[in-house]
Parts: structure tokens; C-alpha cells; sequence
């Protein structure tokens, strides 16, 4: 997207797996936007507060810079309302983006132990009914994996194309 | 292996690896060897676990290993619990717990239950999208000392005035204690709420739960 847009932005990421422990997103974001500000004129961030419940905006206030709206990727991806809809309608809904359903095996699976304790999965998945993925490119390839990883937690899968629309709005809107 | 010490030691080293068919094994062997359930359970099963806590909260154990432990505990306290309550060993206390409604979210509630389970606590677990009139049905029913609100998400917190206001409504409030946890939950908004106590993770609710029994029992002359 930085490249498509031509935005003059250097994109430095931080480790996935804390997708499964947001209590941390908060510190790790200070200390790589701290070094970033000794060598950059601006430094933006591109999570919505991703479930530490406040803390990010803390650090983000704190250091003087900006993050993405929402409280999640979710809302980035489907938008809201749309969201809170899906989880009205079924509070027992499992979200994939094209992240989980590219990185199932590593950050849900071996992860939540599944490889080493499949008899895991009923403590994990035994509430939720149905799994939607909020696709934001939902190639062949993906397609197979969400359904693989839909089966294996032994959810129906529905398929919502979100685009990334919502997401490069927000993200020229926190360039601006 | 009949030695008493052995099957302990055994009990205590497959728990913590969350063997649970080992677990069970060695349960049996030692009933049959002639060792009491208190034994099994208070020099085993619970150090057990609250090594298994311990490492939680040093960061040495994760999710999958609670989970895990806490299984093969809970398959051993199957075959205890009968045993225990015809010896009459007292609990520390009753735990109503539930996730409230609109929310499914139920893993750190079940890591706590096991904590609970394993402090000596009898624990009553409600299930998940458990409803205000559920809940207060249950604590006329089983008296519970406490009754402890679990929430995931920011926008089912607000379940927790609701189930406040109903306790209020049915004349329980003073009659139980109320603990309220999660992820998104802050000692502030327990406040908020009028709860009685927060915990952040599972081994600081027995720790709370356990004063907070203690400080409502001081209160009650003898």
C-alpha cells in the first residue's frame, strides 16, 4: 500500500505474535518509536489499540504522535458498525483477517499449544459458532487455508470481501 | 508404585506437565494404597498448581500450560471431590461464577476456576452469555460467598451495572460478595461498578477472594 501510494514512509515492523499478547504491544511500541524519533522527523502508528485497552494511546499522547482510530484491525478492516453487527448477531463469532488465516499454524495453532495439547481446542473454540473472515484479498491460496483452518476448529466459515479500503483511508488520514 | 511419597512426588511433577491420564493413574494407586484424599490433594495436586501459578505469573508458563494443568488436575478432582465431601473437609468457600451476557469469552474465567478449585474453593460455574436473572437465580440457590462477573470485551463491561443493579433490585447485594475480572476490566472500573474486589489474573483472585471471605466473616459476631 506504501509503495502503491507513494507514500514516503519506511514501514518498520513489530513482532506479529503480539497479536497474542497485547498486554505488550504498549512497551514495544515506546522503545522502537523512541529510537525511530532520534532519527526520523515523524513517526505515526499504525495499530488501533488492539486490545490494550487504552494503554497504546497512552504511549502514542505520551511521545506526541499519532495511531490509527478503532479498537482494532477489525474495525479497520469491516468498518464498525459493521463489526458490532456481525458480533450482535452471533456474540459467539471467531474474526480472521488475511493475517490469521496467512500465519493460523504459528499464531493460533502452536501458539494456543494445539500441536502439543489438541485437546485444547474444546477449552478454546467450544463457544463460538461460526468463523468470519474479513478478507482483504482473498486469493485461492487463502481461500483453502481459511477453509482448512475454519474445519479445523470445527466452524462453519463465512467469507466477507472487506477490501483494505477502510484501512488505506485511515492510514493517509494518520499521514496527513 | 505404592510408597506414598512417590505417588506425591509423582501427582505433584505430572500435574504440572499437564500429563492427565498419569495424573489419574497415580490418583488411583494412591487410594488404593491407602492414602486419604486431603492427602492427594493438599501435598499434591494443589502445590501443584500453584506452581503452575507461580510460573503464570513469571512468565515461564503460558495459557496452553494452565489450561493444560489444569485439566489433569480437574481429572483427578473427578475421582476426589466424592471422597472429600463424605470426609466433610470444609471449602474455603462458594464461587459463583459466570461470563456475562453477550460475551463467550470464557478462558481466563476457566483459569481461575482451576486456581479457585485448587485454593480449596467449591466453585459454581455459570457458563458464558450468562444473563442478569441467571445469575441472581443461582446465588438464592446456592448461597454462594461470592459471585464473580467475567468479561472479554469493552463493550459487555457494561454487563456488570446490569448484574449490580439486578442483586440490588432482588435484595442480595448485601448478601454476597462481588468480584469482577477480565481483560479489559481495571481496579477504577470495579470501583466504578461497586464491586467488592478486582483481580487482575487468577492466582490474585484467590489471594482476594480469600481476604475478601476473610474481612466478611471478621464482620460477622460469632
Amino acid at each position: 500500500m506504501v509503495a502503491r501510494r507513494g507514500w514516503p514512509v519506511v514501514v518498520h515492523p513489530l513482532p506479529p505474535l503480539l497479536h497474542n499478547q497485547p498486554h505488550l504491544i504498549a512497551d514495544e511500541v515506546r522503545g522502537l518509536a523512541t529510537a525511530l524519533l532520534l532519527t526520523h522527523e515523524r513517526v505515526a502508528v499504525a495499530y488501533a489499540d488492539c486490545g490494550t485497552y487504552g494503554a497504546l494511546d497512552a504511549v502514542c499522547a505520551e511521545l506526541g504522535i499519532r495511531m490509527l482510530p478503532g479498537l482494532h484491525c477489525y474495525d479497520l478492516f469491516a468498518g464498525e458498525s459493521r463489526l458490532a453487527a456481525y458480533l450482535d448477531d452471533e456474540p459467539g463469532t471467531y474474526l480472521f483477517t488475511d493475517f490469521l488465516v496467512r500465519s493460523f499454524e504459528r499464531t493460533v495453532v502452536r501458539e494456543l499449544g494445539l500441536d502439543r495439547w489438541p485437546e485444547l481446542a474444546e477449552d478454546y473454540f467450544r463457544h463460538y459458532t461460526r468463523v468470519v473472515w474479513l478478507a482483504q484479498e482473498p486469493t485461492d491460496d487463502l481461500r483453502a487455508r481459511a477453509e482448512a483452518a475454519a474445519a479445523r476448529m470445527a466452524l462453519p466459515l463465512t467469507v466477507v470481501e472487506t477490501g483494505d479500503g477502510r484501512l488505506e483511508r485511515a492510514l493517509e488520514a494518520l499521514l496527513a | 508404585m505404592s510408597d506414598p511419597n512417590e505417588i506425591l512426588k509423582g501427582l505433584y511433577d505430572e500435574t504440572l506437565v499437564g500429563n492427565a491420564p498419569r495424573v489419574l493413574e497415580l490418583t488411583e494407586e494412591g487410594l488404593a494404597a491407602g492414602m486419604e484424599p486431603q492427602s492427594l490433594l493438599f501435598e499434591a495436586l494443589i502445590p501443584s498448581l500453584e506452581e503452575v501459578g507461580a510460573r503464570f505469573e513469571r512468565g515461564d508458563f503460558f495459557v496452553p500450560e494452565m489450561l493444560i494443568a489444569g485439566r489433569a488436575m480437574a481429572g483427578a478432582m473427578e475421582r476426589l471431590r466424592p471422597l472429600l465431601a463424605e470426609t466433610g473437609v470444609e471449602t474455603v468457600g462458594t464461587f459463583l461464577m459466570g461470563t456475562v451476557k453477550g460475551d463467550v469469552h470464557d478462558i481466563g474465567k476457566n483459569l481461575v476456576n482451576i486456581m479457585l478449585e485448587g485454593a480449596g474453593f467449591e466453585v459454581i460455574d455459570l457458563g458464558v452469555q450468562v444473563a442478569p436473572e441467571k445469575f441472581i437465580a443461582a446465588i438464592e440457590e446456592h448461597k454462594p460467598d461470592i459471585v464473580g462477573f467475567s468479561a472479554f470485551l469493552t463493550t459487555t463491561m457494561p454487563m456488570f451495572k446490569a448484574n449490580m443493579n439486578a442483586l440490588e433490585k432482588a435484595g442480595l447485594r448485601d448478601q454476597v460478595i462481588v468480584m469482577v475480572g477480565g481483560a479489559p476490566v481495571t481496579q477504577e472500573y470495579a470501583d466504578a461498578v461497586g464491586a467488592d474486589g478486582y483481580a487482575a489474573d487468577a492466582s490474585a483472585c484467590v489471594k482476594r477472594a480469600k481476604d475478601l471471605i476473610e474481612q466478611k466473616r471478621a464482620k460477622v459476631p460469632a
